[in-house]
């Protein structure tokens, strides 16, 4: 097991993505939004949604859901777009993320956050900070960052084609 | 600091560009006195504040450059073009300084001491005249207000007697600024008691200077003692709130203490102009009356002139601070329309009046800031007054650019981004149409070929054309080039419009041998792309043996532009409305062969078409099979490949649409080029056809 590379005591949103919790760091999350009606932008890869109009900016919106290679689900009264900030080749780009619940903000002590195990999970090392534990739950904490790097995008397009 | 010298930099980028113009100026008229002043002004400011603010390369070279043009501007160095071409070059030299000034590149010592020591050879031409005034010795002249000052000089009747010639001093005033002297004669005494060794004349004097009081003072400091000097400051440059007529007639009497008020008072009560009263109640003599009047008349028009120069007095302001400004607008205009659908639901007076408030203020507040954003295009023109000169001499050809519509005004953004491709254009001109002077000789033409720079309004968009009457474009040489590179065959037959579209095309170029100018191939088709970026078009007309016209149309913004907005499925869409021709129904019939064979018959043109909701959602939605109630509309829009017919299930209408990107996350979609916000809060997309024929033609 990889040491975690979190070492200062930080604030995290929760959310919810089938039955599994993740967390980003509240500092990246500008809003959290009721599930809305979303423009499709035609031809588009799948996962990203389309955008949004949040007080006169147009948000694009991507499905964490479709880009974790979960299968699409409909929105519920629980649907929530977390309004995010990410550096995008330098700069900063906001978005939303559709999650299918979005829990609480915590605080959660490096002491208690593990590196990520290099076998044994589902999901991509690379997209993950590391795992926290609140109470007898594990906590996946995301590296927002990584997971909407252009390069990832183009990967992930060419996977449709 | 750094701010400073940011400030600096700025403005003597301006000031070369002003330095060049001049310079080119100064080439066709020599000797006119009025320009030379002007490049050794712009030379002074470079100098003088680049020693303020610690560019003391620059300023020390300049000050060579600038000794030279003191002795031009004395008539000691006459005009030449050796020494234009020079002074080009040393403001290139002086341009590069700047450029690279907080940088760690070093300086082209060379180059320099090159430049230094020909306009040095100048100066030991000529015998010197002064010490070259001193470096710190700077900028507060050019920085000074205007001043007028009325002066009253009563020489003593003695004065003659050492020596002293009045008139003499009133030269020197002259030199001081614009100067208006009035003799008065009121003391000559009759011609039996004249002595003619005494003086009995005195003379007022208005003013408009911008030296000081001490200098006016210096010039009467040999006469101080055999002589009245009065000086008064009576209208200062920046007092501009008072009206233009300026002082009445009694107030300046009054004030010179040649009249009390109550004079002027008891004047007035009769109906008579107040100048005759004056004169006839023998309170003034008429001298100082006219003299009166001279002065009212003088602050009069400089204020006037004064008032006109306000006009063009300008404010620095960096652009992204009003891209953030036009951004607010933008959002304010978006609001402002959801406000107005909204009140026009409520059956609420007062609420509707509101609403229609704000929206004649939104439409007001965004028409200006989209005019604070214009600028004109005459700056970049004068800039391609130079690239001419320089080309033409390179390639041994003469030509000259007469550019007309130079105020007419244009987003910055567009500017800014058509310096390089009006630079292809006017290489090419240069170099493919203009012919060499024997040759155009031989064809009865003159020997300088003119180049042509016009811009002009049309609507919501720019026409800014480039014609050359040179050789126009041999369609010959094109067609074989095309043939070469394999675009047609032999045999194909083609319109003469069609064949001159082949110079857009990439790595087209029939010039037989590769200059440092063009020819490479990449200039045209370079020109179309950035103009098409600028969401413009380019249009080619060429006669032989008359010349080409290249035909640029631009939109006046690109922050806001006229859409179309259209539905298709449950989605709004904008097309632009400049590419947008016409729309037009389909009966079911002619609807259903369109489906099958992908063309319409458009007007007896065969136009290919293409279903947008087949092309956008085929993978979500299949074809809705609900064609037999409504007619199928049909946009025709212009692309860079011919009409092409788009169907769409709805047009809703004209939309101002202000536009939004939707930022990096969809760069790699290009056939949608932003969105924007409706009335109701919701987005449409704006497509960018041409992209989506891209799409359209891969499936």
């Amino acid at each position: 097991m990889n040491k975690s590379t979190i070492t200062e005591k930080a604030q995290y949103l929760t959310f919810a993505l089938g039955e599994e919790v993740f967390a980003i760091e509240v500092t990246q999350v500008r809003e959290v939004l009721d599930y809305c009606q979303i423009t499709r932008v035609p031809k588009a890869p799948d996962f990203m949604r389309g955008v949004i109009n949040v007080r006169g900016s147009v948000v694009p919106v991507i499905d964490l859901r479709l880009k974790f290679g979960l299968q699409r689900s409909e929105p519920t009264v629980n649907t929530r777009i977390i309004v995010i900030e990410i550096m995008l080749e330098g700069d900063k780009t906001v978005l939303g993320a559709i999650a299918d619940a979005v829990h609480e903000v915590m605080e959660i002590q490096p002491d208690q956050i593990e590196g990520t195990p290099s076998i044994g999970t589902r999901w991509k090392s690379d997209f993950i900070k590391g795992i926290g534990k609140h109470g007898n739950q594990f906590i996946i904490i995301l590296d927002i960052d990584k997971i909407f790097t252009t390069d990832e995008l183009l990967i992930l397009e060419s996977d449709q084609e | 600091m750094d701010n400073h010298r940011q400030v600096y930099r700025e403005e003597a980028y301006e000031l070369l560009t002003e330095l060049e113009t001049g310079l080119l100026e100064l080439e066709k008229n020599p000797h006119n006195l009025e320009i030379i002043g002007q490049v050794f002004r712009a030379l002074h400011t470079i100098k003088g504040s680049g020693a303020m603010f610690g560019f003391d390369e620059i300023a020390s070279f300049t000050h060579e450059v600038e000794t030279v043009f003191d002795l031009v501007r004395d008539g000691k160095i006459e005009v030449s073009k050796d020494l234009i071409n020079l002074s080009l070059r040393a403001k290139d030299q002086i341009k590069h300084m700047l450029d690279i000034a907080d940088t760690e590149e070093p300086i082209d010592q060379e180059t320099l001491n090159d430049i230094i020591s020909s306009y040095r050879s100048y100066i030991s031409d000529t015998p010197q005249k002064e010490a070259p005034r001193d470096l710190t010795d700077h900028v507060v002249a050019s920085n000074q207000i205007e001043v007028t000052y009325r002066i009253r000089f009563r020489p003593k009747p003695y004065i003659f007697q050492n020596g002293t010639n009045p008139i003499l001093l009133l030269d020197q005033l002259r030199e001081l600024g614009e100067c208006k002297i009035i003799a008065q004669p009121d003391a000559i005494p009759l011609i039996h008691a004249i002595n003619p060794e005494s003086c009995y004349v005195y003379w007022d004097i208005i003013l408009t200077t911008k030296k000081t009081l001490d200098d006016i003072k210096d010039i009467f400091i040999f006469v101080e003692d055999c002589a009245d000097i009065k000086i008064d400051m009576i209208d200062l440059e920046n007092d501009l709130d008072e009206d233009e007529s300026g002082y009445r007639l009694g107030e300046i009497l009054v004030q010179r203490g040649d009249l009390t008020p109550s004079d002027v008072q008891h004047a007035l009560n009769s109906q008579k102009r107040i100048g005759e009263i004056l004169v006839e109640a023998d309170l003034v003599n008429p001298a100082a009356v006219e003299s009166a009047l001279a002065e009212q008349e003088f602050i009069k028009t400089s204020r006037k002139k004064r008032r006109d120069g306000v006009v063009q007095s300008f404010v620095r302001v960096p652009s992204d601070r009003l891209d953030t400004l036009v951004n607010l607008v933008g959002e304010l205009v978006s609001v402002q329309a959801r406000l107005s659908r909204k009140a026009s639901l409520k059956i609420d007076a007062e609420l509707l009046s509101i609403s229609e408030e704000v929206e004649r203020l939104t439409a007001e507040l965004r028409n200006n800031i989209m005019n604070i954003r214009m600028l004109p295009i005459g700056t970049t023109f004068n800039m391609f007054k130079r690239v001419v000169r320089d080309l033409s001499t390179e390639l041994g050809k003469e030509a000259i650019l007469l550019t007309e519509g130079g105020q007419t005004e244009l987003d910055k953004t567009v500017i800014d981004q058509l310096n390089d491709p009006l630079i292809h254009i006017i290489r090419n001109c240069i170099d493919h149409g203009i012919e060499p002077p024997e040759i155009r000789e031989k064809k009865g033409k003159s020997k300088q070929g003119i180049i042509r720079l016009c811009a002009e309004h049309s609507g919501a968009s720019v026409l800014i054309s480039i014609s050359d009457d040179g050789a126009g474009i041999n369609k010959e040489a094109v067609r074989q080039k095309a043939v070469e590179k394999g675009l047609i065959a032999q045999d194909t037959p083609i319109s003469d419009e069609d064949m001159i579209k082949f110079i857009f095309a990439p790595g087209f170029s029939t010039s037989k041998s590769v200059s440092d100018v063009s020819g490479r191939g990449v200039g045209m088709d370079v020109v179309k792309r950035s103009i098409e970026a600028l969401h413009g078009s380019v249009t080619v007309h060429s006669q032989p043996e008359k010349g080409t016209k290249i035909t640029l149309k631009l939109p006046l913004t690109l922050a806001i532009i006229d859409g179309l907005l259209v539905k298709i499925g449950d989605e709004n869409f904008v097309l632009p409305l400049a590419i947008v021709e016409e729309c037009i129904e389909l009966s079911q019939r002619q609807a259903s062969a369109a489906r099958i064979q992908n063309i319409i018959d458009f007007r007896g043109e065969i136009v290919p078409y293409i279903n947008l909701r087949g092309l956008f959602f085929s993978s979500q939605e299949s074809f809705q099979n609900n064609e037999s109630a409504q007619p199928t509309l049909i946009v025709i829009v212009e692309s860079k490949n011919g009409r092409i017919g788009l169907e769409v299930d709805h047009v809703i209408g004209q939309y101002q649409t202000v536009i939004k990107s939707l930022g990096k996350m969809y760069q790699t979609i290009p056939w949608i080029s932003g969105a924007t916000i409706l009335g109701d809060g919701s987005i449409a997309l704006i497509i960018d056809v041409n992209q989506l024929l891209k799409i359209a033609e891969y499936q």
